[in-house]
């Protein structure tokens, strides 16, 4: 028999204040997304070259002809669908089946836990052992995938630079960074780097890697909160320049 | 300078109890651990509270301090408001003796059911050679002081009984990774870390992490890890598609 003391947590801190913030921060980006995807404008800076990771790749038959770098390969997406809605499941799946994010919406959203010894709501749990929670296993596919897209958004941010340099290269080159830093931080990419490895002494290059990997890792709440915030405004940014809002300050040309 | 801190302390036995209020004298650079015995010592003579080092490297005086799960040895009380209630409840999710006495045989239990160290065959103790580099990782494990603050700020056991049976908490799938990693192990330990110790419970809210008093990275180093592992054996679908169509068992 456990000690009966009634009360749901006895922290007298504000535990609250993480979550909630993780669940407005999150809302508010989601919302954002949203909204940028369906909008299926102000995507592309043609004077500047400019390609919002939003929409990179853009592959559908609506995209504007100098938007679609590897071509319009794909029909044009009936009533309401706009093209980010080919990657966004790959990006999205990442982001969803990382392991910080888990533990960020697992307590925010699911309140499983709200917060570390504060009791949740739930009667009965069954964590990651059922679908649909179990699909969480994939999350090294998501991570394939998602390289896979950020060596596309590498291509569009060099691609930006023959035309000159302006602030929005150096932004786009920032979200790149911080996006690779991010991939290359993730808890698959340590595993097959060499973290499934049973013996480091016989692997010296894998080893190396994973011990850099490793350093990242650390790192890896703070640059997974960092590259999202910073994929939106790099989107805003361009957006702004591709609608006339603002002009793109220019360095060189 | 001393000072009189206001405490709560939780007070009972299986049978039943509750928060009592007390006044303590509390000195410059002690931590709750002293003020539990200054207690004991002028207040409370028969309140039962488990120690052993006070150094915070046996891991007996694991407690809840302000709800928090702690080592009364280190919590220090300079951490809190002269005119701050420090309430000191015993471990929620364990069953509990007397006081901040609680029943942590769970743990041992769970400790019996992971197989132990499994070196080649014909290598004998005395034998093993094994590389600084190789072992490193298990290592750190080892700093483990089995405070079992990991096991009762879980979540998965904490807030549902029912799963104790089937999970093994954070400390001991340490352990199972501790030696997994090992150079000198050859037990398959990934499929049994799924389906007898109930890694797949784990949601990695991190918070077993949070509470180590040794600091060791137990989600990202040992947890994660060997999820990545049955990803590996388990849900990998092209494993799974060579398995199908190569008809492997």
């Amino acid at each position: 028999m456990r000690a009966q003391i009634a009360q749901r947590t006895l922290r007298t801190d504000r535990w609250w204040l993480p979550p909630l913030t993780t669940f407005v921060g999150l809302l508010l980006i989601s919302i954002y997304a949203a909204v940028r995807t369906f909008m299926g404008d102000h995507y592309w800076v043609d004077e500047y070259r400019y390609l919002t990771p939003m929409y990179s790749p853009c592959l559908t038959e609506e995209c504007l002809p100098n938007a679609a770098h590897f071509g319009r390969i794909l029909p044009e997406l009936p009533g309401f669908l706009t093209p980010p809605v080919i990657i966004i499941p790959f990006l999205l799946g990442f982001r969803v089946t990382c392991y910080y994010y888990r533990k960020a919406y697992y307590r925010a959203a699911w309140l499983s836990p709200p917060a570390c010894a504060v009791a949740e709501p739930h009667a009965k749990y069954t964590g990651e052992t059922r679908f649909p929670l179990i699909a969480q296993n994939l999350h090294r596919y998501f991570f394939y995938a998602a390289s896979f897209l950020l060596l596309i958004n590498i291509y569009d941010t060099a691609f930006a630079f023959s035309t000159g340099i302006g602030l929005g290269n150096v932004v786009l080159l920032v979200n790149v960074g911080l996006l690779g830093a991010y991939t290359l931080s993730c808890h698959s990419c340590r595993h097959i780097a060499g973290g499934r490895l049973k013996h480091f002494s016989k692997h010296p290059v894998r080893y190396w890697a994973w011990t850099r990997i490793s350093k990242l890792n650390a790192k890896h709440m703070q640059l997974a909160w960092a590259s999202l915030i910073f994929v939106c405004l790099t989107d805003l940014y361009v957006a702004l320049v591709a609608s006339g809002t603002i002009s793109d300050l220019r360095f060189v040309n | 300078m001393g000072y009189q801190g206001h405490f709560r302390v939780w007070r009972g036995s299986d049978q039943g109890g509750g928060l009592e209020d007390f006044t303590v004298e509390v000195n410059e650079g002690e931590v709750v651990l002293d003020v539990i015995h200054r207690l004991q010592a002028t207040q409370t003579p028969d309140l039962a509270v488990r120690w052993n080092c006070k150094a915070g490297k046996c891991g007996s005086c694991s407690a809840e301090i302000n709800g928090k799960p702690r080592l009364l040895c280190m919590t220090r009380m300079s951490v809190f408001a002269e005119d701050e209630t420090v309430t000191v409840t015993p471990m929620r999710t364990f069953p509990v003796i007397r006081d901040l006495v609680t029943d942590v045989s769970y743990n041992y239990r769970k400790a019996r059911e992971i197989p132990s160290f499994r070196p080649p065959a014909g290598v004998g103790p005395g034998e093993y050679r094994m590389q600084q580099v190789d072992v490193e990782r298990s290592q750190e494990f080892r700093k483990c002081i089995e405070c079992f603050l990991c096991n009762n700020t879980c979540h998965v056991i904490r807030d549902h009984e029912e799963n104790k049976e089937s999970f093994a908490g954070p400390r001991f799938l340490m352990r199972v990774a501790e030696l997994e990693m090992h150079p000198l192990d050859e037990a398959d330990r990934v499929g049994e870390v799924q389906s007898s110790h109930g890694l797949g419970l784990c949601n990695i809210t991190k918070c077993c992490t949070d509470v180590c008093p040794e600091h060791i990275k137990i989600t990202d180093n040992a947890l994660i890890p060997m999820k990545e592992r049955v990803a590996d054996q388990r849900y990998d679908p092209l494993v799974w598609l060579g398995n199908k169509l190569f008809r492997r068992s």
